[in-house]
């Protein structure tokens, strides 16, 4: 029998890409696709910018010139392959295992090669687009400094395709294995777990080393070992390894094949063994994967806890807020965020904690009370990252059940309500918290911390509002999984208006500020005045305004809600 | 109870639903019947107020669902053709926030679902996630979820798919009683031989449009059709005697 092409077999997915596309444009989608450009161009310029500089800066450096470039590409390329392992393992699971077409193909007359090579390119193709827009950049930099010509776009193109290949094959390979002992849907929690553990891990880790004591002239005490460290490589059996010497050789006009057909020969070996792998133990690996994730759920303890404290609620909105958190901690996806959560907390605090104004000497006033103002728009930030992983989504998860709420006599308004209380407490604590122990531990004076406080409370209103109403403005009801919601086009628009949001309340609230930190510096008590007031009050109706205002235009986006 | 005046969808230029008007009075079971992409569903779910109408309205009770959703959907039971439910809740919890949906709470709740999962026997599942169910298991979930409220009305699409006989004959049996006891029931279903087992009245769509409604014998003798059966009426009225002959289309 003739066997389909991959094209082929493939071809449900790529065609529901390009109609995706389509519908995009008819959808006046152009204005979403110049936005995206001219944010992702700029980012590429900026990564293009440093790392140019950087280049250009060491190759003017004598003895560790040359060899530091080659030790920040390997360690980029080494990241780049940790990265695409774990986020590999992660979607072969979704692609070779839960994705919707698979009843099909399975079921249809096609070939265990085919299925296994159209999966591995799917799966390639999905987990390393974006570290592969990431590595233009950063390659085009080291073009132009060390003069790579038109010839190295071919050439680095030639060396990045084994080493995504590579990580591809390896992470569906070790998915394979997991499913064949712990059935698919148990994997998927297992691996989000240890996914963002690992992160969070990392992040720590690094944080906690603290790098920056490296660019302090007292760290180099031995230059010698320092070039030693340089010059030993960071992992000779890795590819990364292997694409760097390929292409560092390659720009210093040092050409030597051996990488490069390193490179190959091992990617080609391992897409060998991954198909023997898949051949295999792919069927037994695909039966498990049918079995569900069943638990026997029996306590009611959000019922008697949260339940019991939301008695005085009226039956409907108490039920639809413990719909929620139930929801939100029955799936591991969901709650295992909140590790990572936990993590930039600490890192966030730890960094305050580090920062050089308190050493014995006089305080610097000035400058305690500035990192205490800016620390708003920084906090603000970082509620706004959450508020789009937690809140944003919270819309577009109800997409196939809106049947019910939208069939029922649930008003919408009780639903927004839910959403956005479910949303906002929590998100409330976590900033008064941190802006509570970060002012503390800056040891700011009762105004700044009052002030503080104030305008985090009304800033956190505003954000979940306008996660909750970008959410419903763009929402993504054929997305199960709640992490990628948040990276749509919509998520990049909420973040752009809130940081317009911290940027107006921050300009108000600074006059505020500066008129209290003069007249602190000069001795003099301090004097709320009419100016004041009048600031305060403009930062206060710039969060109201952005708290009322989109939660209204929410509610009338889900009003119009058609399914 | 149910009427739909001059209800017209349309999706971009094309048309799903157009104008149709029709009146279910209260103690029928009401068939709509039709080919697929017929828009029978496009009409169930503008009665359950998912959809908007482009013209027209929809009365339950005498309360426009669009104008007046609340009282009206406090009539109405919605099952849908495709069972999705919330995967990381259990059967009993499900049926305890659709209660809260509409207001209800308390004993009589735990008692209603604790009547119904006994009914559906879906008892020894009731503490299990959903997403542990099988098609059929969710359905009858969702059925019960609709009548959880005692509602007036319920609207059904496509009832019996997914169901084993025991449970499609359960369903066809509470129906009946529904509507003996004064509820009215209007839903879509392909399967000719319970519409004409069920139903008091019917409607054939096509293109959007009722072509034939009444009694089996009004439509019959409209159409001139004597004695046939359902299915060739049905055939006749929606231009599917047409097909080719099966065993031309099977290839054998």
């Amino acid at each position: 029998m003739k066997q389909p092409s991959l094209w082929h077999v493939l071809q449900p997915k790529w065609r529901t890409a390009l109609q995706r596309m389509r519908e995009e444009r008819d959808r006046g989608g152009r204005g979403k696709l110049v936005v995206l450009a001219v944010v992702g161009g700029l980012f590429w310029l900026v990564v293009f910018g440093l790392l140019y500089r950087i280049l250009k800066y060491l190759r003017g450096v004598e003895e560790l010139g040359p060899l530091i470039p080659n030790k920040i590409l390997g360690l980029v390329l080494l990241s780049f392959i940790s990265i695409l392992i774990l986020s590999n393992v992660i979607t072969a699971l979704s692609s070779f295992f839960l994705a919707k077409d698979l009843d099909l193909l399975v079921s249809a007359p096609v070939d265990w090669l085919r299925l296994y090579l159209a999966k591995l390119g799917e799966t390639l193709l999905h987990s390393s687009w974006m570290v592969a827009l990431m590595a233009v950049p950063i390659l085009a930099a080291y073009g132009v400094v060390y003069h790579g010509g038109v010839l190295f776009i071919p050439y680095a193109v030639l060396v990045v395709a084994p080493l995504l290949l590579l990580p591809a094959v390896f992470g569906t390979g070790v998915t394979l294995i997991l499913v064949n002992v712990f059935p698919a849907r148990r994997t998927r929690d297992l691996l989000s777990i240890i996914a963002i553990g690992a992160a969070g891990g990392v992040i720590m880790l690094f944080r906690i080393i603290r790098p920056e004591q490296l660019a302090r002239p007292e760290g180099f005490r031995n230059l010698l070992d320092f070039v030693t460290v340089l010059r030993t490589p960071t992992s000779p059996f890795l590819p990364s390894e292997w694409a760097t010497k390929a292409i560092m050789g390659y720009l210093r006009h040092d050409f030597d094949p051996l990488p490069l057909i390193l490179l190959w020969t091992t990617a080609a070996a391992f897409v060998t063994l991954g198909a023997v792998l898949h051949r295999g133990m792919y069927a037994q690996g695909f039966t498990k994967a049918q079995e569900g994730a069943e638990r026997f759920i029996r306590g009611g303890f959000w019922r008697w806890t949260i339940g019991g404290l939301l008695k005085p609620l009226p039956v409907a909105k108490r039920e639809f807020v413990l719909k929620d958190i139930r929801l939100f901690f029955r799936d591991t996806t969901q709650w295992s965020q909140l590790i990572l959560l936990a993590v930039l907390v600490v890192v966030y605090v730890f960094n305050i904690q580090t920062l050089p104004l308190h050493r014995g000497e006089p305080v610097g006033f000035y400058y305690v009370n500035l990192v205490s103002f800016l620390n708003l728009g920084l906090a603000g930030f970082v509620l706004a990252a959450i508020a789009a992983r937690f809140i944003f989504p919270a819309v577009s998860l109800e997409g196939r059940q809106m049947w019910l709420l939208r069939s029922s006599p649930l008003d919408l308004r009780a639903l927004l309500w839910s959403k956005y209380w479910v949303g906002t407490i929590p998100l409330l604590i976590l900033a008064l918290l941190l802006t509570g122990i970060t002012n503390v531990l800056l040891e700011v004076a009762p105004f700044m911390m009052i002030m503080s406080l104030a305008a985090m409370f009304a800033l956190t209103l505003a954000i979940s509002a306008m996660a909750l109403a970008f959410g419903a403005a763009y929402p993504q009801f054929e997305t199960e999984n709640a992490a990628q919601i948040p990276t749509s086009f919509g998520g990049l628009v909420f973040m752009m208006a809130t940081i317009a949001l911290l940027g107006a309340v921050l300009a108000a609230l600074a006059r505020a500020v500066y008129a209290y930190v003069r007249g602190a510096f000069e001795g003099q008590a301090v004097a709320i005045d009419a100016g004041m007031i009048f600031w305060f009050a403009v930062a206060a109706a710039v969060c109201a305004a952005a708290t009322v205002i989109p939660l209204r235009l929410a509610l009338r986006k889900i009003e119009t809600f058609e399914f | 109870m149910i009427r739909l005046e001059n209800l017209t969808k349309l999706y971009g230029s094309f048309v799903a639903v157009d104008d149709i008007s029709l009146h279910v009075p209260r103690g029928v079971l009401y068939g709509c019947l039709g080919p697929n992409g017929a828009g029978k569903t496009t009409t169930l779910r503008m009665i359950a107020g998912i959809l908007r109408p482009t013209q027209g309205r929809v009365l339950l009770g005498g309360d426009d669902v669009h104008v007046n959703p609340l009282a009206a959907k406090m009539r109405l039971g919605f099952i849908p053709d495709r069972p999705f439910v919330y995967d990381k809740l259990t059967g009993v919890e499900f049926l305890r926030f659709v209660a809260g949906l509409y207001g209800q709470e308390g004993d009589s709740v735990e008692r209603r679902i604790a009547e119904l999962l006994e009914v559906f026997e879906l008892t020894s599942w009731q503490n299990e996630l959903v997403e542990a169910y099988s098609h059929g298991m969710r359905q009858k979930l969702i059925i019960s979820s609709a009548l959880i409220h005692r509602p007036e009305c319920i609207v059904v699409d496509e009832p019996m798919v997914g169901l084993d006989p025991k449970a499609a004959r359960l369903l066809k049996d509470i129906f009946r009683q529904f509507v003996d006891k004064g509820g009215t029931i209007l839903m879509s279903t392909h399967t000719l031989e319970v519409a004409e087992a069920m139903c008091d009245q019917i409607a054939i769509i096509q293109h959007g449009k009722v072509v034939a409604a009444g009694t089996v014998a009004d439509v019959r003798r409209e159409h001139q059709a004597g004695s046939s059966s359902l299915e060739e009426l049905f055939l006749k009225l929606t231009g599917g005697a047409h097909v080719k002959a099966l065993v031309e289309v099977l290839g054998a």
